[in-house]
């Protein structure tokens, strides 16, 4: 018998990000790029955005190495952040964290929600919060100049 | 003697009536048997550690070294008979060899701190492996930040050994310290001390050890290496946390300058001048981890209290079968098999990362450890990014090993 939970954190959504993850790479002409890092298990991912004069993320890519988690949720931020606006991204961002913390995470609209919730899973499993985070945070990092995000 | 102790007409050791002793052995996780294989991580503790350092601080607990009083004295001998218990275990000559510290990171950062940093200038050496734990690497990137010094770095072989020649070849004129470890946390390697010392001697470099597995899978006869420096931590030892040992040769700690400053480390303060006690006590500024030390002392007669050749045998019966099962995955890598290792076992995992794997076994009651080990020089070597680490203590048993192994096949099934 699986355990329930388990069976949740490595849905066949996640999974299937986690080994094609969408939008891996590099892009050609960035205007954002942000590097993160978790200290603890020595993962790390590299976010590039083209932002347009509108603020709107127009282009979206990131490389890395990590766990299932941490490269599924960097593979669905990018599928959710490409075209929307900065200040919309970073809502997302907002959100996404209630979600997987196992906060309340209403602000998320319901569509978006329909997309995140194969992250929520996550949830019951706290030491593994920072690998689902760490796309989000580094994305935040970029589009605030650069630097290197460390998983708080 | 760091060969492992012989094996001939030894009592089998007896897992179970071990295991007794380790209340938290019998919990569930998640409605599972616990089974803890993260013991290079910490090790648990054997109620007689527990109940020894509780009646102490219950009933003859005061300040060491301080008062006049009766329990002051009760405390006093205590703690120093702790000291004596350390160098009983790594049979010292003198137990002013031994220096209580907070652990095996403290004891090597006060080597780097008081007896290397004064010694080193610009363009001097230290010569390490690449398969420190950080602990072992950080207090020497210390000295080549703020003072100059050269880190000059001995790479181990592809199954994880480490070649007594190629340390010697690294030393130089301006080699100032050997320091390695005793065995790796990470690959189970055991290293050739005693030759390591032979020849570091050879051209009057002392050698430091890091101790912290090495003291707990072998018999360490300080004497017998003729090393240097030799640091060892409690909590692997089976003991608490918050306490841990230098031992170093007594005329390395009587040109040693002090550590920390406060009391205890004195022999007299004015408004213009401080002398200082002799060592050890000048290495232990304030008031010491005096319950920790008494649990320590405690922790190591009781493992010396087992035939320590037959609680290896055990330990190397574990090893040999998780090997052979993690061996007989074609989707796993073990890294490190250097003959003669200890009962430490790291893979990678094809198509899964160490942090998945270890939830997935941590889901049926299984403990271990995934990450970079604090290693990340030895993970740029073998080209990881981290691995799954089991290790194995006294307690731990085969069917515990047979509950890994389905573990990982139903970590398989979920991630493969």
């Amino acid at each position: 018998m699986m355990d329930e939970s388990l069976r949740e954190l490595y849905q066949e959504v996640i999974l299937d990000h986690s080994r094609h993850p969408r939008h891996f790479g590099k892009l050609a002409e960035p205007n954002h790029v942000g590097e993160g890092h978790n200290p603890l298990c020595g993962d790390r991912v590299k976010v590039y955005l083209a932002v347009d004069d509108q603020n709107r993320i127009a282009d979206v890519a990131f490389e890395g190495k990590g766990c299932a988690i941490s490269q599924a949720s960097a593979s669905l931020m990018t599928d959710m952040i490409k075209g929307r606006t900065v200040a919309e991204a970073e809502n997302l961002m907002d959100g996404f964290l209630h979600l997987v913390k196992g906060e309340d995470a209403s602000e998320i609209a319901a569509d978006d929600r329909d997309h995140l919730d194969v992250m929520a899973g996550v949830s019951a499993f706290p030491m593994r919060v920072k690998c689902a985070t760490l796309a989000w945070h580094t994305m935040k990092s970029a589009l605030e100049g650069g630097g290197t995000a460390v998983t708080p | 003697m760091t060969a492992q102790p012989k094996m001939s007409s030894l009592k089998p050791f007896d897992v179970e009536a071990a295991r007794a002793e380790f209340d938290i052995l019998k919990r569930e996780v998640y409605g599972k048997k616990l089974v803890y294989l993260d013991n290079a991580a910490s090790a648990q503790k054997p109620n007689i550690v527990l109940d020894a350092m509780r009646d102490f601080a219950r009933l003859d607990y005061a300040n060491v070294h301080r008062g006049v009083h009766y329990l002051s004295g009760k405390a006093t001998d205590a703690y120093e008979a702790a000291r004596e218990s350390v160098r009983r275990f790594i049979h010292a000559k003198h137990v002013d060899e031994i220096v209580f510290t907070k652990g095996g990171t403290e004891a090597i950062n006060l080597v780097a701190a008081s007896f290397l940093g004064p010694r080193v200038e610009a363009g001097d050496e230290i010569v390490l492996t690449t398969m420190e734990h950080h602990s072992n690497i950080v207090p020497w990137h210390f000295l080549r930040e703020r003072q100059g010094a050269v880190l000059r770095w001995v790479d181990v072989a592809d199954d994880g050994s480490l070649d007594a020649d190629a340390v010697a070849a690294a030393i130089g004129p301006r080699t100032k310290l050997v320091a390695l470890t005793h065995m790796s946390n990470v690959l189970g390697t055991v290293t050739p001390l005693k030759e390591i010392v032979a020849l570091a001697h050879a051209h009057g470099v002392p050698v430091l050890a890091d101790g912290c597995q090495g003291a707990v899978h072998e018999l360490v006869d300080v004497q017998d290496l003729d090393i240097d420096f030799y640091a060892l931590t409690g909590h692997k030892l089976y003991g608490p946390t918050g306490i841990g040992a230098l031992y170093a040769k007594r005329a390395h700690l009587k040109a040693m300058r002090p550590f920390n400053g406060g009391g205890e480390m004195i022999r007299e303060v004015t408004r213009d001048a401080i002398t200082y006690a002799d060592p050890p006590a000048r290495f232990e500024a304030g008031t010491p981890p005096i319950i920790e030390a008494v649990g320590l002392g405690v922790a190591l007669d009781y493992l010396s209290s087992f035939d320590r050749a037959a609680v290896a045998a055990h330990e190397h019966d574990l090893l040999a079968h998780a090997t052979a099962a993690i061996a007989d995955l074609n989707w796993a890598r073990i890294i490190g098999r250097a003959p003669g290792k200890g009962a430490i076992l790291s893979f990678e995992a094809e198509g899964m990362h160490a942090h998945d794997l270890a939830t997935i076994l941590d889901r049926e009651g299984v403990a271990v450890r995934a990450g970079h080990h604090c290693a990340q020089v030895l993970m740029e070597r073998f080209d990881v990014v981290s691995t799954t680490r089991v290790s194995f203590a006294l307690y731990n048993t085969h069917e515990e090993v047979d509950v890994l192994v389905s573990a990982l096949h139903k970590a398989r099934k979920i991630l493969g």
